[in-house]
Formats: C-alpha cells, sequence, structure tokens
C-alpha cells in the first residue's frame, strides 16, 4: 500500500467535501448547537437563575450522583455546584455524538457515491488498490469527525470557562477525564463506526440505502458511547483507558475486515447487496 | 508485432447472463483495434476485464504480458479507460481532477497543461467541472487519459454525444497515439467515426468476437459486389447500364451507384457507356464504409445463424 496515493484520495475526497456546502453547512450548525448553543442555553439558566425552586432541585440532582463524584464536583453554591455538574458530566456524550454524526455522514456516501456518480469507473481502472482507497475514504471520514471534536471541544472549553469559571474560582476545564475522553476514547468509537458504515457503504446500491443503513449502525455505537463516556467521567483513569482500549482494538479489527470489503468490481456497481 | 492483448476462452457472467462468452481476441500491439457490436455485445465488459477492473470467470487474459488479475495494479498503470460517462468530480475544478489523476498515476505534474491545451481544455481548468458541457467533459476526460502516456489506451464509446470538433478531437488522438507506437482500443457503434482508422475490426455479438479483420479483408470477404459511383454530363447516357449483364445493380444517390459482378469488369461498362454517347465526368470506386461493412457482417451471422 502506497501512503502517498492513499492520502491523495484522502485528500480530494475532502476537498469535495470542502466545496459541498450542502453537507459541511448543516454539520457546522449541528456542532455549534451540540457544542454551543445547548450548552449555553443550559448554563445561562443554572447560573443566572433566581429561583429557588431550580436550585433545590440541582441540589437534589446532585445527591443522586455517585459519592466519587459529589466530591468532585467543585463549588461553594448551589448554582455552582449545578453548572460545574452540567459543564462536566451531563454534556460529555456530545463529544461523541457529533463527530460520530459528521463522520457517518461522510462515510455513508464515501464508496456508494463514488457508484452513483459514475467516479467509481475512474477508480476501478486505476492503479490505486483497493486498500488505498478504502483507506483513504476512511481518512477523508474520519477527518472532519475529529475536525468537528477538536474545534468544538476547544468551543465548548472556552465556554464553559467562561460561564462557570467565575462561580468556581477560575478556569478549570478540560478536566483530566475529558482529556481522556476526547484523546482516548472518542477517536476509537468514530473509527469503530466508521469501519462498518464503510463496509455497508461498498455492499448496497445507492447512498440513500448507505445513509439509512449508517443511521441504524450509528445509533447503537452512540448509545453505548453516550453511556460509556458518561460513565468514564465519573471514573476517569482506569475505566477509560481500559474502555478507550477495548474500543481501539474493535475499531482496528473493524477497520481490517472493513478494508477487505471493498472490491474493484463494487466500484462498478456490482456486486451489490442492496 | 508482439500482441498487447490476448484473450483466450475468456468468459465472464453477471449471474444467469454471460457478458462474454468463450472470447478469444488477439490485439497487436501499436494497432487500434475497432470493436463493434450492439449494446450487449460485451465491448465494456471486454474493456473492464483488460484492465482487471473485472475478473473473469475462466479463460486467460494477457495484457502486455502480465495477468490483469494478479498484476492488474500494473497494467492499469500501463494503461487508461476512456469510459462511455467521462467519470469526473464534478465538483472539483478541471485542474484537480487532472492534478488528482496525475498523483495516483504517478505522472509528471509539468504534463497537465500541455495535456489539456492538447485538448482545447486549458482555458476551463480553473472552473467547477460541474459546469462543463458534454463535449467539454470528455476533453478532460481525454486529457486525463493521456497525462501517463499509457502504453495501452481503451475507449469505450468516447465519442457519444459528442459536438464534431470534440469527436474529431478524439479521432486525432487516436491518430497521434498509434503513430508512437501506443495500443489502442476503441469501442464503438458510431461507426462512420472509425471509418479508416482501424489496423483490426472486431464485430462482437452475444459476448463473442464473431468476425476479426483489417476492414479491406472484410470488405473483401462480405462485400461481394464491388460499387463504383459513376456520374455523366448526359445522365440519361447512363440508363444504358440498367440491363448490363456485369452490373448487380445501380441507384441514384447524386451520381449513379453501380454494383459490378466485379471490378475487372469496369473497363467494359465505362466503354459501354462511351460508345453510347456518355460524356462521363466521375468514375470513383465506392470502398464500402465501415457502416455497410457492420450491416453485411450482421447479415452473415444471421444467415449462417
Amino acid at each position: 500500500m502506497r501512503i502517498d496515493r492513499m492520502l491523495t484520495v484522502a485528500r480530494i475526497d475532502l476537498r469535495r467535501l470542502f466545496k459541498s456546502k450542502d453537507y459541511w453547512i448543516p454539520m457546522a450548525f449541528l456542532a455549534a448547537v451540540f457544542f454551543l448553543g445547548l450548552p449555553f442555553m443550559l448554563l445561562s439558566i443554572v447560573t443566572s437563575t433566581g429561583s429557588s425552586d431550580l436550585v433545590n432541585k440541582i441540589g437534589e440532582v446532585l445527591q443522586t450522583l455517585p459519592g466519587p463524584v459529589q466530591e468532585n464536583v467543585v463549588g461553594d453554591t448551589p448554582a455552582a455546584r449545578g453548572a460545574y455538574m452540567l459543564a462536566v458530566y451531563l454534556l460529555a456524550p456530545v463529544a461523541i455524538v457529533v463527530p460520530l454524526t459528521v463522520s457517518s455522514a461522510v462515510g455513508a456516501h464515501a464508496i456508494v457515491g463514488e457508484r452513483e456518480r459514475g467516479t467509481g469507473e475512474f477508480l476501478a481502472h486505476s492503479p490505486l488498490t483497493e486498500r488505498e482507497i478504502f483507506t483513504g475514504k476512511l481518512i477523508a471520514s474520519l477527518v472532519p469527525g475529529f475536525a468537528a471534536t477538536a474545534v468544538g471541544f476547544g468551543a465548548y472549553s472556552l465556554l464553559v470557562n467562561l460561564k462557570v469559571g467565575p462561580l468556581v474560582g477560575g478556569w478549570f476545564f478540560p478536566t483530566p477525564g475529558w482529556w481522556i475522553l476526547i484523546l482516548w476514547v472518542v477517536p476509537p468509537f468514530i473509527a469503530m463506526a466508521l469501519a462498518v458504515i464503510l463496509w455497508v457503504s461498498s455492499k448496497v446500491r445507492s447512498t440513500a440505502a448507505a445513509q439509512q443503513a449508517a443511521t441504524l449502525v450509528s445509533l447503537p455505537v452512540i448509545f453505548a458511547a453516550y453511556g460509556v463516556s458518561s460513565g468514564l467521567l465519573i471514573n476517569p483513569v482506569l475505566a477509560a483507558m481500559a474502555v478507550g482500549a477495548v474500543a481501539w482494538v474493535l475499531a482496528v479489527s473493524g477497520l481490517v475486515a472493513g478494508s477487505r470489503s471493498l472490491h474493484r468490481e463494487r466500484l462498478l456497481g456490482f456486486g451489490g447487496d442492496g | 508485432m508482439s500482441l498487447a492483448i490476448r484473450f483466450s476462452n475468456v468468459t465472464r457472467r453477471f449471474g444467469a447472463v454471460t457478458a462474454v462468452d468463450d472470447l478469444s481476441l488477439e490485439v497487436p500491439g501499436g494497432s487500434i483495434t475497432v470493436l463493434l457490436g450492439p449494446n450487449g455485445a460485451g465491448k465494456t465488459t471486454t474493456v473492464r476485464l483488460t484492465t482487471g477492473a473485472l475478473n473473469s470467470d475462466a479463460g486467460v487474459i494477457e495484457v502486455l504480458g502480465l495477468d490483469p488479475k494478479t498484476d492488474g495494479d500494473e497494467i492499469r498503470a500501463r494503461s487508461a479507460v476512456v469510459p462511455p460517462k467521462p467519470a469526473l468530480y464534478d465538483r472539483l475544478t478541471g485542474w484537480d481532477n487532472l492534478t488528482f489523476t496525475a498523483e495516483i498515476f504517478g505522472a509528471d505534474p509539468a504534463a497537465i497543461r500541455p495535456a489539456a491545451e492538447r485538448f482545447g481544455i486549458d482555458h476551463a481548468l480553473d472552473l467547477d467541472v460541474g459546469g462543463y458541457s458534454t463535449g467539454m467533459r470528455t476533453r478532460l476526460a481525454l486529457a486525463r487519459a493521456v497525462l501517463h502516456d499509457p502504453e495501452v489506451l481503451l475507449l469505450d464509446e468516447p465519442t457519444a454525444g459528442l459536438d464534431p470538433e470534440s469527436a474529431r478531437a478524439v479521432l486525432n488522438l487516436i491518430r497521434e497515439l498509434a503513430g508512437r507506437g501506443r495500443t489502442i482500443v476503441l469501442c464503438t457503434h458510431l461507426l462512420h467515426e472509425a471509418e479508416g482508422v482501424a489496423d483490426q475490426v472486431v464485430l462482437m455479438a452475444q459476448g463473442q468476437a464473431r468476425i476479426v479483420g483489417s476492414q479491406e479483408d472484410l470488405a473483401g470477404q462480405f462485400v461481394t459486389n464491388p460499387a463504383v459511383v459513376i456520374d455523366a454530363e448526359n445522365r440519361s447516357s447512363l440508363d444504358a447500364l440498367r440491363n448490363h449483364p456485369d452490373v448487380v445493380d445501380a441507384e441514384w444517390n447524386g451520381a449513379l451507384h453501380v454494383r459490378l459482378t466485379h471490378l475487372d469488369k469496369l473497363p467494359d461498362v465505362v466503354a459501354l457507356l462511351v460508345e453510347s454517347g456518355a460524356r462521363i465526368t466521375r468514375v470513383q470506386p465506392d470502398n464500402p464504409t465501415l457502416e455497410t461493412l457492420y450491416f453485411e457482417m450482421q447479415r452473415s451471422l444471421r444467415e449462417t445463424a
């Protein structure tokens, strides 16, 4: 496998994607809503409320959290503690949902899209190996997800530090748990989902079918990731490292298997299952 | 002359459909081979089998001395295919499309602009291909195909839907590459465009190469009555040919198109006309066109069947 050719496939896909406003504008909107809009709204409500009822309810919620979590929650007032809890624990799954959605939207039509446009014929007659094509497509699907994670994570960090920081004695985010989540746990979950989505994309006959299948595939991964990311932040280091390691193994296995699913004939439109 | 492509009893099926059926075919290196045949004859599958984009179910294929099943990457690096639809990335510029090709085929980036200029598409390289006309797209596909100077060029209906200028660009490319010793395989059903370019004509039907030969040889084989075009100042004088024993038939189509029993009889026919007072202005061999040949070959196949 030649890395330069693989990167060429990825680069050309990313270039096409960058020029597809109908793709990245909705995705940017989605990321903005989840990383900025929603947290801003919720944190604003918690930090600026004068309602003693709401503050009491937040206090009740805090009482339900596990002991170690309660110990880690910072803040002198119920509102500050509630905002901290919201910022650190409750919004963590956003870090998975957004990049996964962004990447799966690209991955779903990465291969079947080549068939539909007719450009699969060009790739099929090119000296690119199936592995180079698959890996190039994978990189092109991962990059938007990782970019969304990095930009969104940065923006989210800024937001929570600005909104909650003054209430808890200064900037506090990212916490160690979030670093592990972003750098160690999120990437393999995205890769795992993409391995399946690209496998599906190489099998079906239309982008519509690929997107439907990708949604079905993504949902369980999102739910799993949601649970894992929330739980990891509660008991971060060892559990996160272990879960991340398992996810990486599954992701790499899935990618190796997925890369074998792409056959040149499929680029021409033969052998689809859908 | 060594063989560039050899198919030996090759079969390829798609489910219940046999697209290529026990096909045997040889394409000499540096030649122009025209594959003729109706839709579904197996021409496109033959092209795809040649580069290894499709694998055969049976038989042996050799391209540039290599097996497409095991050495497909090398064959594809040394060949180029121009498919019926140009297979370009619409959301990229012409320049991006050519750069992409140059990178994956390992071509010199300096070859991009000359290739575009050659096909008159250099003025549009900065535009997205989605805004190109059909002719511009085909020109870009042709420029893309020659970037890496392929040893084998496979053109699958490249002139379909093209304006005359673009169609001529295709034929000029074919002649030029063949002149430089490249091997060309042209699939077409636009017979007048392939007229006179083929070193070898292959009539495909039902996945087989049913008739193979040069245009001249096939003309001799399938067009048994040679034709001539005759005209005269006093055209009524040409009516003398109507009942001539060596004239098979004659019909007006701008001039008198006469089919003879044998070309040796032409001097007798002309002499008769002169004797009968015809002031002849034109006597010209009416060589069978590829189109005539095609239909004669098809008729022959039907009669054989």
